[in-house]
């Protein structure tokens, strides 16, 4: 790793502990992808609508500019159609069970001292290893 | 003022994301194949992120409300339940096939690849399938 990228990703991730901060001091919500992302696909959401839907808008619209302007941000899928599928649905099952993701457990319930975000992030972060090492050998 | 601020929340996450390269799966996989070359990106990404945080929802919590929202929804389960365990674990699962999680799934949607595509379909689908479950559970 060269000193460049370890600078860009210490600057990324405080951006991105920037944003959550917003989430937090102006709406008062916890900047959780996941969760976000679940509660604005429910039709009974709450309060938080308008937040959950303005957060993803601008999530969503800035990948689509960034990936025009910035194509080299956008590295290759790792795998196929087929193995993508599986583990998107996996993804959405296992956040929604578990409640959370890299953003809501990893950064937000960490720097909190969430015992239930730190045991998540352990967990998922162990199986993730195991499966990423085994198919790397495959 | 919420959605405003819930859109330049969002911007700038996605920024950090690209800015940090998560929004390249190959990156994630590095640092989550143990058996290949090593890329600890990850980590620093996690550790700037929380930098910034940190301190920030610690001052949160002595607030009685946020900026522009009546109430903080702070997470309020505390137990170490097994959905959060077999949640967790089933995500890792997804993570490690995909180099994808949410956050950098939905940013890296606007390169519009048919693959990423079928990801945060699938993730989407087992957002909902669950949620689903859970109303009819309770």
């Amino acid at each position: 790793m060269t000193a460049e990228a370890a600078l860009r990703a210490l600057l990324g991730g405080a951006l991105i502990g920037v944003a959550a901060v917003i989430v937090l001091i102006a709406n008062g919500r916890i900047a959780g992808i996941s969760g976000v992302l679940g509660r604005a696909l429910e039709t009974d959401d709450d309060d938080g609508r308008p937040f959950r839907l303005g957060f993803l808008v601008a999530l969503i619209a800035t990948g689509v500019i960034g990936a025009q302007l910035l194509p080299n941000a956008f590295g290759a899928n790792i795998a196929g159609t087929a193995q993508l599928a599986i583990g998107g649905a996996l993804v959405g099952v296992g956040t929604t069970l578990g409640n959370g993701c890299t953003s809501g457990h990893g950064v937000c319930g960490i720097s909190r001292g969430s015992k239930r975000s730190v045991v998540a992030v352990m967990v998922f972060m162990a199986t993730a290893m195991v499966t990423a090492t085994v198919r790397g050998a495959l | 003022m919420k959605p405003t601020t819930a859109a330049i929340a969002g911007v700038v996450f996605a920024l950090g994301l690209m800015l940090s390269d998560m929004t390249s799966p190959g990156r994630i996989a590095a640092f989550l194949d143990l058996g290949g070359a090593w890329d600890p990106t990850l980590m620093f990404v996690m550790a700037g992120a929380i930098a910034v945080y940190a301190p920030f929802a610690w001052l949160a919590r002595k607030r009685s409300r946020p900026l522009f929202a009546r109430r903080f929804h702070w997470p309020e389960e505390t137990a170490i339940d097994l959905p959060l365990v077999g949640g967790a674990l089933v995500f890792g699962v997804g993570w490690g096939l995909s180099g994808l999680c949410p956050g950098p799934a939905l940013v890296a949607a606007g390169t519009g690849r048919v693959e990423t595509l079928v990801f945060v379909g699938a993730m989407i689908t087992g957002i909902v399938a669950m949620r689903l479950l859970s109303v009819k559970r309770a």
